[in-house]
């Protein structure tokens, strides 16, 4: 098939920025999305132009590293698929394809399709985690997990980190991201000593960034890659006010 | 017993004409004397310690945020030390460890099903086809039980039963259930638990982390390991930063064959770089092919994506008894079919070895029975699954997984049987270290996929995670502290020595911009690739591998002369990242297939066709080459220094599946 691609252009985050039109030929419904962008970028290295910057890594869905705005939806219309996942057999002959980076305040751009996220490490150091130093854990069977809350746990940890969330929500908030990781933590027994120091440092470190509010408007839930769940968000306030109200 | 080789024939190839030479043989790992369950012990007491106040003041770089890496930089900076961790992806969360399916092993015996920290230890070095060192492979089985002690608290969200307690399963290769999970995703839990507790130790001040650098020289000074160049991926600056010590973690160097299971930026740079430096380079050769990956589909293919093998304890492998078979495989009734891995190992069957599992493969494609595109594939099928334990049951086990195959190639494997193929996956080969995971340059530690160790010819499944972990929670944090006792006398680092290091990376880089040639680094890449795929692939004959040495040096000579790489050193310029890594691994490429024509045995992931069996199963000589080749990096060629495996507690037997 053949696409008619109008792809972001920036050099750098001063730069403006511009829609630049490009036409990619003979694209196979097997190949990747990604694998189109690399064929032409083949194309516009050997013409001597400059190629498209974009992020990728593991190309198997689990890193979190791509995304992409195409056609106006965050990695693009399939559901619970990351950018590197969606196959060009999605697409037709003909197609105009718009593919644009993330566009959030507190996501810079780097250039092209490449945005800065490290916001997302800055709220995980804030208390995404549980303090347990190598070599004092106690032994593993010592604390039981029911069944349910650590399937529940899981859910919500399987957040990649890639900012669809971000991208898609007409606030620019952050709050699926960090509601996943206090709701993976949370629930478990292990979580509860830090659990409310926790909420609290992550949102108060989220507000920081310049990320938005949620409205509840649930654009997030509905880009996931991983289907995080919007009540972990209300989990989120529930532990944030628990603690702000002590 | 065919094809047997005798003593005098290895005299041969030892003078395999200008190759390399034979230097002198490593007559010390390090490991401790005595009973093989004290010798961790007895090395954790012998370390010298570092007084807490002295720590603050040591430097230590990490280079890679991997399981081994993060998992290291995080424990050193609870420790105390000052620790600069380094990543070319734009968080320490993305390393490709995030992308391990299948679990993690440990001797824990929750099952009661007779597994001990011996028999992981037993388990490991049988699997590794005797070719790893016995105190390592214990050490790693005795350290198995503490990783999931400490994911555990960390809130890793393993599998549970219903009595709250931590389910495990048999995976690849095992007859006890000692795989901890976390349904498809155990590495990506895993990686963000080591990756929290790093966020927590930047948040505490004790390590920096620098994302979107990436590693391009080793600054040795006084002979110690002292620092790194690296580039600053989005300004393009070349930086300077100097350590006490320096681990690398820089995870393997499978994308040699441009098709593999690894992320796309894995790459051989910071070992390479660190081997031209001093670091001898352990079994290069031994490369692991995964039998259970998803096939090519053209030949716009960039990677290719693995599936657990954990599907081969409930799919079977099949293909159709008759040569070029065209029937829709619903079609093809019961007796036409060959599950050729129950058929030829019926004790094992589909949980065979993964280097057995994949040579088994490549033969029935061989034959003519391959199915789908290319005839380069097999089935996977779980139709038997499905009505034994109900597609709800399958659905929980592999959900994700099935998820996965749909989405790439549009086929439903709960209604047609999943075609598979062997893809590489892993390299066992790697820097090679001692004991306390020092490599031949005195302060350069090398753990994780990034060593050669533990592993010898062939990685058990649910192994890696396991070794990463060993390396960066316990074993490192341990023996780095014995040598940065001795910090006080290493004295500063001269200037000419980071001048040279930086100017090296300054040439290679000015050089691949002004070449301006005809061609991507890509295309070579996939060239290179194809290469090592056809000549230095599942199967290696001394013919193969002398045309791919032909081969390598005509190609990497044109590569210097014909590449085209646009843009600026300035800036974000992927490009050049991509040429630069691309020009390290001609030069591995190459150490690789010397190292597989000299290792004229097969063993492990090694397979010379020249060395099997009646059966066609790989023959080992270990007369002849019970040894780790560590290969040394010299202007006028390699010099292999050999390390004598000796093993006082494993039998060494042929290794049978039947």
């Amino acid at each position: 098939m053949n696409l008619t691609l109008k792809i972001w252009r920036q050099n750098g985050s001063s730069d403006k920025g511009r829609m630049v039109t490009y036409r990619v030929e003979d694209v196979s419904p097997d190949m990747s999305f990604l694998e189109m962008l690399d064929v032409l970028n083949e194309r516009l290295i050997l013409e001597g132009d400059d190629p498209v910057a974009f992020d990728h890594d593991c190309r198997e869905g689990i890193c979190g590293m791509c995304g992409m705005v195409i056609n106006g939806v965050a990695h693009g219309e399939q559901k619970l698929t990351t950018t590197c996942q969606l196959h060009m057999r999605h697409f037709k002959d003909g197609d105009v394809v718009t593919i644009e980076p993330w566009r959030a305040a507190a996501f810079p751009v780097v250039k092209d399709l490449v945005v800065d996220r490290s916001a997302f490490d800055r709220i995980i150091q804030a208390g995404g985690f549980i303090s347990v130093p190598a070599g004092s854990a106690p032994e593993a069977h010592s604390v039981p997990v029911p069944k349910a809350a650590a399937d529940a746990a899981f859910d919500a940890a399987t957040c990649i980190g890639c900012g669809a969330c971000v991208a898609a929500c007409p606030n620019g908030s952050a709050s699926l991201f960090t509601a996943a990781k206090i709701t993976h933590l949370s629930l478990l027994p292990q979580g509860q000593p830090e659990r409310e120091s926790r909420a609290r440092a992550m949102v108060e470190q989220m507000d920081a960034e310049g990320f938005g509010g949620c409205t509840n408007t649930g654009e997030c839930t509905a880009v996931c890659p991983k289907g995080i769940p919007l009540d972990t968000i209300a989990q989120m306030n529930a532990d944030y006010l628990k603690a702000a109200s002590k | 017993m065919k094809f047997r080789r005798r003593a005098q024939q290895q005299e041969e190839h030892v003078s395999l004409p200008g190759m390399y030479r034979v230097g002198e043989p490593i007559r010390d790992t390090k490991a401790p004397e005595g009973p093989i369950e004290e010798r961790w012990d007895k090395r954790r007491f012998s370390a010298k310690l570092v007084n807490p106040v002295n720590k603050r003041k040591l430097t230590v770089i990490v280079v890679g945020t991997g399981l081994a890496g993060g998992s290291a930089a995080a424990t050193l900076g609870e420790l105390g030390y000052k620790v600069k961790s380094f990543c070319y992806q734009d968080s320490p969360r993305r390393a490709h460890s995030i992308a391990a399916q299948g679990g993690i092993n440990a001797a824990k015996n929750y099952r009661g099903d007779g597994d001990s920290v011996y028999r992981l230890f037993y388990d490991t070095v049988k699997g590794g086809d005797y070719r790893a060192r016995e105190s390592n492979v214990y050490r790693l089985a005795q350290v198995s039980v503490n990783i999931i002690d400490q994911a555990v608290a960390q809130g890793v969200p393993f599998a549970r039963e219903y009595g709250g307690l931590l389910d495990t399963r048999s995976f690849g290769g095992t007859q006890v259930s000692r795989t901890f999970y976390a349904r498809g995703q155990t590495g990506q839990q895993l990686l963000l638990g080591a990756y929290q507790a790093l966020e927590r130790q930047v948040a505490a001040g004790n390590v920096e982390v620098h994302t979107r650098h990436e590693m391009l020289e080793l600054i040795v000074s006084g002979g110690r390991a002292r620092g790194v160049v690296v580039r600053d991926m989005v300004t393009g600056e070349i930086e300077t930063h100097l350590a006490d010590a320096v681990v690398l973690a820089s995870g393997g160097y499978g994308n040699v064959f441009y098709l593999s299971t690894n992320a796309k930026g894995c790459n051989t740079t910071a070992i390479w770089r660190a081997h031209k430096k001093g670091a001898h380079f352990g079994n290069p050769c031994y490369t692991q092919i995964h039998p259970t990956c998803i096939p090519q589909s053209g030949d716009h293919q960039s990677k290719l994506t693995l599936m657990s093998e954990s599907l081969r304890n409930d799919g079977r492998v099949w293909v159709p008894k008759r040569k070029g078979d065209g029937r829709a495989p619903g079609d093809i009734p019961e007796d036409e079919r060959d599950y050729y891995l129950e058929r030829i190992y019926p004790a094992f069957g589909n949980l065979v070895p993964r280097d057995i599992a994949s040579r088994a493969a490549k033969n029935v494609c061989d034959e003519g029975r391959g199915v789908g595109p290319g005839g380069l594939g097999v089935y996977l099928d779980f139709a038997d699954a499905i009505r034994r334990m109900g597609r709800e049951a399958v659905e929980k086990k592999y959900g994700n997984l099935f998820e996965m195959y749909e989405r790439i190639t549009g086929e439903n494997p709960y209604e047609v049987p999943m075609r598979i193929y062997p893809a590489v996956h892993y390299t066992m080969g790697g820097l090679w270290v001692d004991y306390d995971l020092q490599s031949t340059i005195p302060g350069l530690f090398v753990v994780g996929e990034a060593n050669f160790s533990d592993h010898g010819a062939n990685r058990l499944g649910a192994s890696a995670l396991m070794q990463g972990l060993a390396d960066g929670y316990f074993v490192l944090p341990t023996t780095i502290g014995d040598y940065l006792a001795g910090a006080g006398t290493f004295g500063p680092v001269e200037e000419g020595d980071v001048a040279e290091a930086r100017k090296a990376v300054q040439d290679k880089i000015d050089k691949l911009l002004s070449v301006n040639g005809n061609r991507t680094a890509d295309s070579y890449h996939r060239e290179l690739g194809r290469i090592m795929w056809d000549y230095c692939g599942m199967e290696r004959t001394e013919e193969s591998l002398r045309k791919a040495l032909e081969r390598i040096p005509e190609l990497r000579e044109e590569f210097w002369n014909n590449v085209k790489v646009p843009g600026d050193p300035e800036g974000l310029n992927q490009a050049l990242e991509r040429a630069g890594r691309v020009a390290d691994f001609f030069e591995l490429a190459e150490l690789m297939c010397i190292d597989a024509l000299h290792r004229t045995e097969s063993c492990g992931g090694h397979f010379r066709a020249e060395s099997q069996d009646a059966d066609g199963e790989a023959l080992r000589d270990d007369e002849n080459f019970a040894y780790v080749a560590a290969w040394e990096w010299t202007p006028e060629g390699p010099v292999l220094h050999k390390e004598e495996l000796n093993y006082e507690y494993v039998k060494m037997t042929q290794r049978s599946y039947k």
